[in-house]
């Protein structure tokens, strides 16, 4: 169950319309290292953790990013509030706006619409958690191109904040591992309800 | 949305940020006695911050979640329209 609580997990401001960063978000709303991508992957493999503080990291962190794709949603939205057909065809957004209008759709800043292909869940808690780890850090340079793009202020500012949560989420993963790692190793015993109900 | 109720806004912002960023860190550490303990400091902050806003406002919540529904949660502004 997900309870919707109707405000932005950080305020997104952006009063005028900037059809370039518009697209280059995308990259972020639904490219591979997409908040979209992030969200299902980690409300996906959440299934086959072995461990209960594994399971509430991926849950947590998965309700995280749906905030952050709906920041992203609002971002291109109001980059993209009020534009004409001529500006959208000269900020190359022709195609999209064909088949898109003002509307947020998740497709890349080339307009390759978002695929689960992006995503992995490989029942292994090593592999899945290490995937993970990976994503968070490619979401992170995929921001700092972003801040590279533009000397947008309003747009800066929430970009600075969704950075900063990759580097956190990267850290919690980590710590991830190493409880994971613990258990195969046995230095560490699982912290699971079921443990003994486990069927091998 | 008038300055006050955009303050409120900003302090549940606050708080439930925190709220977010403890419970992340006590995921992977439920056994941190210090981290829990701030952890409760701020949901209560929370709160009684949603309430406040909750009596003056409306919900913010759906489902349920909020006890006072004064049907103004379908009428106030949606988070991504510029205020």
């Amino acid at each position: 169950m997900w309870i919707y609580e109707k405000r932005l997990e950080y305020p997104v401001n952006i009063t005028r319309p900037d059809l370039r960063m518009a697209k280059l978000l995308m990259a972020q709303y639904g490219g591979p290292d997409s908040e979209l991508g992030a969200a299902l992957r980690y409300l996906t493999q959440r299934y086959s953790m072995p461990d209960d503080r594994v399971k509430a990291t991926l849950t947590d962190i998965g309700t995280e990013e749906l905030a952050h794709y709906e920041m992203i949603g609002a971002m291109i939205r109001q980059c993209m509030q009020g534009a004409t057909c001529a500006e959208l065809d000269q900020a190359g957004l022709s195609g999209y706006y064909t088949m898109h209008d003002h509307g947020v759709f998740p497709v890349d800043p080339n307009g390759v619409p978002f695929t689960t292909a992006y995503i992995q869940c490989t029942g292994d808690p090593i592999a899945d958690i290490t995937e993970d780890m990976g994503a968070e850090q490619k979401a992170r340079a995929t921001y700092e191109h972003l801040m590279n793009m533009t000397g947008n202020e309003q747009i800066l500012e929430p970009l600075y904040f969704l950075r900063e949560r990759e580097v956190v989420h990267f850290q919690r993963f980590g710590e991830c591992l190493e409880i994971i790692q613990g258990i195969q190793n046995g230095r560490s015993s699982c912290s699971c309800r079921n443990a003994r109900r486990r069927r091998p | 949305m008038d300055q006050e109720q955009m303050a409120l806004l900003k302090k549940i912002g606050e708080a439930r940020f925190t709220c977010v960023e403890l419970n992340l860190y006590l995921d992977t550490h439920p056994e941190d006695a210090a981290a829990r303990a701030d952890f409760n400091s701020y949901s209560d902050k929370l709160q009684a911050l949603l309430e406040t806003y909750t009596n003056a406002y409306g919900p913010l919540m759906n489902f349920g979640q909020c006890a006072l529904d004064t049907g103004s949660y379908v009428r106030s502004p949606w988070p991504w329209e510029l205020m």
